[in-house]
């Protein structure tokens, strides 16, 4: 077992008791999945394809109906590993109005440390060092109501860092910002991985993000069906469109070029190669 | 418009009596009732506005504050005010004209009562001025813990007032947009007798409702995944600490009491 995170055959369901009798709703379908320490994991798929709800499953929010959860080791389903599983493993959502508790920006980042019973001044520290590295600490004394989208977002990671959290699992934290919001976080997300080495799962409809991963795991129907490097991921343009998804733009333009009959290689995701490519093609023309 | 509504009315400061320890204000705004209420002459109700004048100076708030706390209790304070006019008759007869009859007793009484419930509002309105909402539900849950023994659930309802203070600017922003919407679609809030206007509210409400437990719902996810397990075992980033300067605040509280009974039994 030298995998971080591991999903083995984990079957998960939602059950309705509103409902007589009980709806149950099967939503993952026997997933297994390995993901190394240090990795940057985007886990994609269509809405209710389960990728939240196999993300929730890492951090011991949904306990797997059938199969085993491990996240740093430690075996999900233990009650006595709740709390150790919850600290290690990180959650950032989407909205990030729901998700501060306090009224005052430190006092949010230090919700999670109050509740692990760290001692005052180690808070403090904590606190101060996880707002520095999200670049916030300018706000510490600020109302979380105040702040822009991007800067709630990054409050909300910060409160996550001051765990020392060794996986950060983030929800679609981009989805309700505004571009620049979008480039904040995403800035912060990346610097995690590279400067403190945390392993990043990262759930996004947004291509261009996905395509700074290290690998892609596409989830369709509660099963993973994809599971490979941006590059062949999106290289498989037809297969990602069967399965209502998308890919980066320059990915689609290279590929309507393609299919135009220029001569451009197959795995381009990011603009910079696309630049580098036609300049290429350019210049033996 | 909505937007403008402040909750607790908390004015920054760096004054004596910001950085009072928010347990002592608690306990030294009780004190500062009883005294009132202790005080029966106007020598006594007199040391008592001198302690709330005091206090009021040190804070550095505005006087146009202070007035603007009086406001809208002004109705109360002229019901009261009117009620012992008119309605106490001891005394020698000031001023008579049909059923109405003024004495000194009532005219007495009526000053007595509105010089006590200025100096209350004063006194209760420099504690949400000086304490910033948060120090204030974290005062009360320290205050109240020795009840957690008879199981009162004291950690818990200073969270909710904590989320509720959290979300009152967030759900005021909610319900602007929700009501922008609602327009938009040709929804008439502002004409109609008081019954329209108030059945042109629901569908403000509603949605608002359901959102609110959308939000509840992600809170507590949110929650859950940041250890959140209830008080048990919980520390705090701010811990409340005792200085100095609030033992010389409670024993000037105590020694104000003192003389609110001296001169209330001497003169």
């Amino acid at each position: 077992m030298n995998s971080f995170l591991s999903a083995q055959n984990l079957k998960f369901s939602y059950i309705n008791n509103i409902e007589e009798p009980p709806v149950k709703t099967e939503v993952l379908h026997g997933v297994s999945l390995d993901i190394k320490k240090g990795e940057f994991v985007a886990l994609l798929g269509h809405n209710g394809s389960g990728k939240s709800t196999l993300a929730k499953c890492f951090n011991a929010i949904n306990i797997a109906e059938e199969g085993k959860v491990y996240s740093c080791g430690l075996d999900v389903s233990v009650e006595e590993n709740l709390l150790p599983v919850r600290q290690r493993v990180g959650m950032v959502f989407q909205n990030p109005d729901n998700q501060i508790v306090a009224t005052i920006v430190e006092e949010d980042v230090a919700f999670a440390l109050e509740n692990m019973g760290v001692e005052p001044k180690e808070i403090r520290r904590r606190v101060d060092e996880a707002l520095k590295i999200v670049g916030m600490y300018e706000y510490r004394e600020h109302a979380p109501h105040k702040l822009s989208g991007g800067q709630k977002q990054r409050v909300a990671i910060a409160g996550i860092l001051a765990m020392k959290p060794q996986v950060v699992l983030l929800d679609e934290p981009t989805a309700m910002l505004d571009p620049s919001g979008r480039k904040e976080v995403m800035k912060t997300i990346k610097m995690l991985r590279d400067e403190m080495g945390v392993t990043i799962v990262l759930i996004t409809h947004y291509m261009e993000e996905a395509a700074l991963a290290d690998r892609i795991v596409v989830v369709d129907n509660g099963n993973v069906v994809m599971d490979d490097e941006p590059k062949k991921i999106f290289s498989q343009v037809e297969r990602m469109k069967e399965l209502g998804l998308d890919v980066p733009q320059v990915t689609e333009l290279v590929y309507g070029l393609r299919k135009e009959g220029v001569e451009l290689p197959q795995d381009i995701i990011t603009e910079d190669e696309c630049v580098e490519a036609l300049l290429e093609l350019f210049k033996e023309n | 418009m909505l937007k403008d509504i402040t909750i607790g009315q908390y004015f920054p400061g760096k004054s004596v009596v910001h950085r009072l320890d928010p347990r002592i204000k608690i306990i030294i705004t009780i004190a500062f009732i009883v005294m009132l209420f202790v005080a029966d002459s106007f020598y006594g109700i007199g040391i008592g506005v001198v302690f709330v004048l005091g206090s009021f100076l040190l804070s550095g708030i505005p006087f146009k504050m202070m007035l603007k706390s009086i406001k809208p209790l002004l109705p109360i304070l002229i019901f009261t005010g009117l009620l012992n006019l008119f309605f106490i008759s001891t005394g020698d007869v000031l001023f008579e004209w049909k059923f109405l009859r003024i004495t000194t007793g009532g005219a007495t009484t009526a000053a007595f009562m509105i010089i006590r419930i200025v100096a209350l509002i004063i006194g209760s309105s420099l504690l949400t001025y000086t304490t910033s909402p948060i120090a204030l539900t974290d005062a009360i849950e320290r205050l109240l813990s020795p009840l957690k023994k008879i199981k009162v659930p004291v950690h818990e309802l200073a969270m909710m007032m904590t989320i509720a203070l959290r979300f009152i600017p967030t759900l005021i922003e909610e319900t602007d947009k929700i009501m922008s919407a609602q327009k938009a679609r040709g929804a008439d809030l502002e004409t109609g007798s008081f019954m329209q206007r108030a059945k042109a509210l629901v569908p403000i409400l509603i949605p608002l409702f359901v959102s609110s437990f959308r939000r509840a719902e992600d809170l507590a996810l949110a929650m859950e995944c940041r250890c959140y397990h209830g008080g048990e075992g919980r520390t705090r980033l701010k811990q409340l600490r005792t200085a100095p300067r609030d033992y010389v605040a409670l024993f000037t509280t105590a020694l104000f009491i003192v003389l609110v009974v001296l001169a209330d039994k001497m003169l």
